[in-house]
């Protein structure tokens, strides 16, 4: 059911924009929400990271997935368990560019008669792999709508994603991957009872929201055709802080330029904020150095000691009466 | 703690990346909306001009596939008129212009359109 929500409340966002568009608010779907939401996304990412940034790290917990470094003669996993700044660095490094955590999923199932198994399994990897580089692909594409002159690297971008040069305008196999991976990590959750159980509208409302962002895209290039000189006169007004609204844009264009207001909007306050999260996860980017360096915690207060010399001449008159043999003798 | 300022250097890594529109377009100066010169005495082009601008790319794209691969170069029009399908031939002759006309929307948008790895490019003076 929490799908069938998340769904629909894109689909009546999107229509919200559709309508509203055409009811004359253009400029607020086009200029003032933009602006709004990049502002609450930045300031937003800026004061998570930052609030992360504050929070004590008394101790290093690292997650351990290999050999710790010891003796000379054993050999250590100085990625999966790093001793060094520089090993951990590499590591959050691998996180980030081949999700080597998700490498790891494993599946467990109850099979027929009662068989416990357990199995790899790289179908999520592999989903999320594909979903977040067709995204940045995606994403870096969009380039040529921000900026005049247009960067080679993104013709180039443009150039690779379109190799097949299949139909006019060329269809972007980056389009189709995003598509089929989101679609992929959709079904994912509700295929599974189990998965299903834990899913939440969390889970399932970033994952409608970009649906809807890409859908909409994918009828704009290939089916409705906006018109994109329009569009880009549209953006360069709102990076130059001169913006307006040119006549002629298709109201599908506002459908999409909100639902990635909604994205950006949404973003510092969901689970979406992994993107900045990542490179801060103190499971992964600390070194496991705990037993080569003593590490004291910043607010403990000053341990005052009492040896046992000490205490012997606190109770010294009461051992004495007790018979209690001294050391001080 | 001594990681802090790693974490600093970061965030405004990130924010100066998140904001290099914003930078480019206060270097470049505001981008002029491109205006493609049309040189023909016609009122219309093949089709209507609204359908031109939203289709052409699909119209060149059937057209080049009839003539190749079919070998039919008659192009009935929605408004009963019959064209030669030909890029060179048609296409060009009211629009000679490549690099005032083509060129004007495709390179302020970063589009490369394949025809002239065929079909050879005219001459023009810059």
């Amino acid at each position: 059911m929490r799908v069938v929500w998340s769904l629909l409340l894109v689909g009546v966002l999107a229509l919200i924009a559709f309508f509203g568009a055409q009811a004359g608010g253009q400029a607020l779907f086009g200029i003032v929400l933009p602006y709004l939401a990049m502002a609450v996304f930045l300031v937003g990412v800026a004061a998570r990271v930052v609030g992360w940034a504050r929070s004590t790290v008394p101790f290093r917990i690292p997650t351990t997935c290999g050999q710790e470094r010891s003796l000379p003669w054993i050999k250590p996993a100085s990625l999966d368990n790093p001793s060094t700044g520089l090993g951990a660095a590499a590591r959050v490094l691998l996180e980030v560019f081949t999700f080597r955590s998700l490498f790891r999923n494993n599946r467990s199932e109850l099979r027929e008669g009662g068989r416990f198994t357990f199995s790899a399994d790289k179908w999520l990897w592999a989903a999320a792999l594909a979903f977040h580089y067709s995204f940045l692909v995606v994403f870096l594409r969009h380039y040529r709508f921000f900026a005049e002159p247009v960067p080679a690297v993104v013709a180039w971008i443009q150039g690779l994603d379109g190799f097949f040069q299949v139909g006019l305008p060329v269809v972007y196999v980056s389009d189709i991957v995003l598509v089929a991976a989101l679609g992929y990590l959709l079904w994912r959750r509700l295929a599974d009872a189990r998965l299903r159980y834990i899913s939440l509208h969390a889970d399932y409302f970033p994952l409608a929201l970009i649906l809807g962002v890409a859908l909409s895209g994918v009828l704009l290039r290939y089916f409705s055709k906006a018109d994109i000189v329009a569009v880009k006169e549209l953006a360069i007004g709102l990076v130059s802080f001169h913006p307006a609204v040119p006549k002629g844009i298709d109201p599908l264009v506002f459908v999409h330029i909100f639902l990635v207001s909604v994205l950006l909007t949404y973003f510092p306050f969901s689970k979406l904020v992994h993107m900045a999260g990542v490179f801060l996860s103190p499971t992964r980017n600390l070194a496991n150095d705990n037993r080569m360096h003593r590490h004291v915690n910043p607010w403990n207060p000053p341990i005052v000691g009492h040896t046992y010399a000490e205490w012997e001449q606190e109770f010294h008159d009461k051992l004495v009466a007790s018979g209690i043999p001294l050391d001080k003798e | 703690m001594r990681d802090r300022a790693w974490i600093f250097i970061g965030l405004a890594a990130f924010l100066a990346l998140a904001l290099a529109p914003v930078w480019q377009s206060a270097l470049h100066g505001a981008a002029r909306k491109p205006e493609p010169k049309i040189v023909t005495k016609a009122k219309q082009c093949v089709e209507p001009t609204a359908e031109m601008r939203r289709n052409h790319m699909e119209l060149l794209n059937a057209w080049r596939d009839t003539v190749v691969r079919r070998g039919q170069r008659t192009y009935l029009a929605a408004d009963g008129k019959t064209v030669t399908m030909s890029l060179s031939g048609t296409c060009m002759s009211c629009h000679p212009n490549k690099k005032e006309f083509c060129d004007a929307c495709h390179n302020y948008l970063a589009v490369s359109p394949y025809c002239w790895e065929c079909h050879i490019e005219p001459k023009e003076k810059s």
